[in-house]
C-alpha cells in the first residue's frame, strides 16, 4: 500500500497536468470524449491521441532506460528510426509481393538494423566512455544521409494493403493498429521489467556506476544493454511511423522527436541525471505532450505561435516541479499552518512557539 | 623509466591543455592537408580570412557554448536565439523607426533576456539545463515565426553601408589572372570574433569568475565547500551565453543582411560539435576557450574540403559524422589512457629499445 502511495505521488505531476489539459479541452467543447464509429473503427479525440502518440511513447520508453543507466540522453532516436524504417522499406519493396511474411521479415531485419545502431552508440558510450549526447550526435549528423542512401531515391512509396492496414485499421478490429502495437510493446516491456533484474541493475548503475561495479554489476554491460533495447525501440517506432505515413521521407520522418522524447522522460518525473526511473511516468508524459499539442491546435492557436506556447507551458511545468519550489511551498504551507494554529493563542506566546517550531508540531497539536 | 620522467617538465599537461593541443595539431594538419590538396584556393590569405568573416556567428556561439559546458551545463537555445535576434533586428530596421544602434541594443537585449530567464531557472531553481534551454529553443523559434514568416532583406541605407563595410589590408593580397592586385578584405564580424576570443579566454584563464567556472564544472560539491557561490556563477555562465547569442545574431545579420526563418537553424548542435573538437568535455571542468574557435574552424575546414572535393551533398553529412566519430574516439582514448596513468609521451613498448623494456618489466614485477 505504501509502495502504491509512493508511486502515485511520483506520478502526481504528469497526471495532474494531463487532467488540467483535459479540463481545458472540456471547457472548450463538452464533446471532447465523444467517439464515433466510422467503417467499424473508433474515431474521436481519445483514439486520435493514442494513435498520434504511439511512436513517441515507444521512443520515450527506450529513452527512459538509456537516461536511467547512462545518465545522459540519446539524441539520435529520430534519425535511428529513419534508418531502420528505410531498411524495412527497402526489404519490402525488393521482396516483390508484399505478404504478411515479408512484412514480418522486413520488421525483423529492421530490428537487426536497430540493434546495429544500438551497438554503435552503446560501444561509444560504454567502452569509450563518451557522454551519450556527444556519442549520438555523430549519428544525428550523418544518419539522415545514410537513410537517404539506403532509399536510393526521394521518398519511396509503400503501397500495399498490409502496411496500409498496419498504419490505420485492420477490417473487423475497432481499434487502430498502431494503438494495439503500442499496447503490446508496453506489455512486453512491463513483463521484461517484472521478470528480470533489469530495473534493479539499471537503477544501481545509474545512481553510482563505481558502486555498482564493486557489487558485481558491470556498468558497461548494462549501459550497452539499454542501448540495444533503445535500438529495438527505434525499430518499432520507425516501423509504425513509416506504415502510418505510407511513404518513407528520409528528411522529415520523426524529425525533432528526440526533443519530445526527452521532454516526456522529464515530465514523467524522471531525473535526467540517471538513477531511479518510472516507465509509467514517461508513458504518461508522452501522452501529455500529444494532448498538449492537440489542445493548442484545438484552441486555434496559430501554427507559428504553437512552439512559443509549448515553451511557456514547459517552463511553468518545470518550475512547479522543481525541488526548490517544492521545498519553498512546503515551508510556506508549514508557516501558514503554524500561523493558523497559533492564531488562537495570545500574541505573547507566539515567539516561544516559533523557537520550538518543528515540522511535526502542527500535526501533533491536531492529534 | 626514471630517466624518461626526469626529462619531462615537472608540471604535467593538464587535461584542458592536452585536449587543446590535440585540437590545435588536428587543425594544423587539416589546414596543411587542404593547402597541399588545393594550393590554388587554400594558400590565399583571403580564404583564411573568409573562414572567419563568413562564419563569425558560429564561432561566437561556440565560445558561449564552451563556457556553459565548462561549467557543467548545456545551452541548446543559442541557435534559435540567434535566429530570433536576426529576424527582430531585420523587422526593426525595415520598419523605418529604428537605427543601427537601436538594432544593436535590441540584439543585446534579447540575448540578455534569454540568458536571464534561463540562468535564473537553471541556477536558482535547480531545473535540468537541457529541459530549460530546450524550452528556450521552442520559445525563440516560436517567437521568430510569430514576428515574421517571410524573408526580409534590409534596405536601410545606414545598415547597408555597415553590411558592405570591409577592412582592406593593402599590403596583403593576391594578383588575379589579369595581373590586377586584389587586396585582402576582412568583415567587421571577424574583428568582433577576435576581440571576443581574446577577452573571454583571458576571463576564463585569469579572472576569479573563470576559475570558479572550472571548479564548479569539475565538482560542484567541492566548489561549494570551498566557498564558491555556485548558483551565482552558473547564473553568470548562462547570462554570458545568452549575451553572446545576441552578439552572434547581430553579427549574423551584419554579414548576410537579411532576416530569415532558417537563420542559424541547427547552430546549437554545430556549436556543441565545435566545442567538443576544440577540447571541451561535456562533463564540465575541462576545456580551453582558445580551443573553441579552433574547433569551429576545424569543422568548417572539413566542410570546405568536402565541398572542394566535389562529394555529393549526402556524403558530406556522413563524412563529417565520421570525422566527428574519429575525434571523439581519439579524445576518449587519450583521456582514458591518461586516467590509467600508463600514458607517456614515449614509444610503444614493442618499439622501445631492449634495455628500457627490461627495466619496465622489472618495474611491473616489483
Amino acid at each position: 500500500m505504501r509502495r502504491l502511495k509512493a508511486q502515485v505521488s511520483h506520478l502526481f505531476l504528469p497526471l495532474s497536468v494531463l487532467v488540467l489539459l483535459i479540463v481545458i479541452n472540456l471547457i472548450k467543447g463538452a464533446d471532447y470524449f465523444s467517439i464515433t464509429v466510422v467503417n467499424g473503427a473508433l474515431y474521436g479525440n481519445i483514439p486520435n491521441i493514442l494513435f498520434g502518440a504511439s511512436e513517441l511513447v515507444i521512443l520515450s520508453i527506450g529513452m527512459t532506460l538509456v537516461t536511467a543507466s547512462s545518465q545522459g540522453q540519446d539524441i539520435s532516436v529520430g534519425v535511428a528510426a529513419t534508418i531502420t524504417s528505410s531498411v524495412f522499406v527497402l526489404f519490402v519493396l525488393n521482396a516483390g509481393n508484399a505478404t504478411l511474411l515479408t512484412i514480418v521479415a522486413g520488421f525483423l531485419v529492421s530490428c537487426v538494423a536497430g540493434l546495429v545502431i544500438g551497438v554503435f552508440n552503446g560501444t561509444l558510450v560504454s567502452v569509450f566512455k563518451v557522454q551519450p549526447m556527444v556519442a549520438t550526435l555523430i549519428l544525428f549528423t550523418g544518419g539522415r544521409s545514410i537513410a537517404f542512401m539506403i532509399d536510393g531515391k526521394l521518398s519511396p512509396i509503400l503501397a500495399n494493403d498490409i502496411s496500409n492496414q498496419i498504419g490505420t485499421v485492420i477490417p473487423g478490429v475497432p481499434i487502430q493498429t498502431p494503438i494495439i502495437l503500442t499496447a503490446v510493446f508496453i506489455a512486453l516491456v512491463a513483463v521484461l521489467l517484472k521478470t528480470t533484474n533489469l530495473r534493479l541493475y539499471t537503477e544501481s548503475v545509474g545512481i553510482n556506476p563505481s558502486a555498482a561495479r564493486l557489487n558485481g554489476i558491470d556498468p558497461k554491460k548494462i549501459i550497452f544493454l539499454t542501448f540495444l533495447i533503445m535500438g529495438v525501440c527505434t525499430a518499432v517506432a520507425g516501423f509504425i511511423a513509416v506504415n502510418k505515413a505510407g511513404r518513407h521521407d528520409s528528411v522529415n520522418l520523426l524529425k525533432l522527436i528526440m526533443m519530445d522524447a526527452i521532454l516526456a522522460v522529464a515530465i514523467g518525473g524522471n531525473a535526467l541525471s540517471g538513477g531511479k526511473f518510472s516507465i509509467t511516468g514517461s508513458i504518461i508524459g508522452a501522452y501529455t505532450i500529444e494532448v498538449l499539442n492537440r489542445t493548442l491546435l484545438r484552441l486555434e492557436v496559430e501554427t507559428e505561435t504553437i512552439k512559443a506556447f509549448k515553451a511557456v507551458f514547459i517552463i511553468i511545468l518545470m518550475v512547479v516541479a522543481s525541488p526548490v519550489v517544492g521545498d519553498f511551498a512546503a515551508k510556506a504551507l508549514r508557516w501558514v499552518r503554524f500561523r493558523v494554529d497559533s492564531g488562537t493563542v495570545p500574541e505573547t506566546g507566539a515567539p516561544e512557539a516559533a523557537a520550538a517550531s518543528d515540522p511535526d508540531t502542527p500535526a501533533k497539536k491536531e492529534v | 623509466m626514471r630517466s624518461l620522467n626526469a626529462a619531462k617538465p615537472k608540471d604535467a599537461l593538464s587535461n584542458s591543455n592536452l585536449l587543446f593541443l590535440i585540437a590545435a595539431v588536428i587543425f594544423v594538419l587539416m589546414y596543411g592537408f587542404a593547402v597541399l590538396r588545393y594550393p590554388g584556393s587554400f594558400l590565399q590569405f583571403q580564404t583564411f580570412f573568409d573562414l572567419f568573416s563568413l562564419n563569425a556567428p558560429l564561432i561566437i556561439l561556440t565560445l558561449g557554448m564552451s563556457i556553459v559546458m565548462i561549467g557543467g551545463g548545456i545551452d541548446i537555445s543559442i541557435g534559435a536565439v540567434t535566429g530570433l535576434v536576426t529576424m527582430a533586428c531585420a523587422v526593426l530596421l525595415e520598419s523605418g523607426m529604428g537605427s543601427v544602434w537601436g538594432a544593436i541594443l535590441l540584439a543585446l537585449g534579447i540575448g540578455i533576456a534569454f540568458g536571464l530567464l534561463q540562468g535564473c531557472l537553471i541556477a536558482y531553481l535547480e531545473i535540468q539545463p537541457f529541459i530549460i534551454t530546450l524550452a528556450g529553443l521552442f520559445l525563440a523559434s516560436g517567437l521568430l515565426t510569430t514576428i515574421h514568416k517571410d524573408p526580409i532583406n534590409v534596405t536601410m541605407a545606414d545598415f547597408v553601408s555597415l553590411r558592405d563595410f570591409k577592412i582592406v589590408i593593402p599590403w596583403l593580397g593576391t594578383e588575379n589572372r589579369l595581373g590586377n592586385f586584389i587586396p585582402c578584405e576582412i568583415k567587421p564580424g571577424a574583428v568582433v570574433v577576435v576581440v571576443l576570443v581574446v577577452l573571454l579566454a583571458a576571463l576564463m584563464k585569469w579572472s576569479r569568475f573563470g576559475r570558479n567556472v572550472y571548479a564548479i564544472g569539475g565538482n560542484s560539491q567541492s566548489a561549494m565547500m570551498l566557498g564558491i557561490n555556485v548558483k551565482r556563477t552558473i547564473f553568470y555562465t548562462y547570462l554570458l551565453s545568452g549575451l553572446l547569442a545576441g552578439i552572434a545574431g547581430f553579427v549574423f545579420i551584419m554579414t548576410t543582411g537579411a532576416g530569415n526563418v532558417g537563420n542559424a537553424a541547427g547552430f546549437e548542435l554545430k556549436a556543441i560539435a565545435a566545442s567538443i573538437i576544440g577540447g571541451t568535455l561535456l562533463n564540465g571542468g575541462v576545456g580551453n576557450l582558445l580551443g573553441s574557435p579552433i574547433g569551429a574552424l576545424t569543422l568548417l575546414i572539413i566542410n570546405e574540403l568536402i565541398r572542394a572535393a566535389g562529394v555529393q551533398s549526402n556524403f558530406q553529412a556522413i563524412v563529417s559524422g565520421l570525422l566527428l566519430y574519429l575525434f571523439i574516439v581519439l579524445q576518449s582514448v587519450v583521456m582514458s589512457l591518461r586516467g590509467r596513468r600508463k600514458f607517456r609521451i614515449a614509444l610503444p613498448p614493442w618499439l622501445q629499445p631492449p634495455w628500457l623494456q627490461g627495466k619496465k618489466k622489472a618495474e611491473n614485477q616489483g
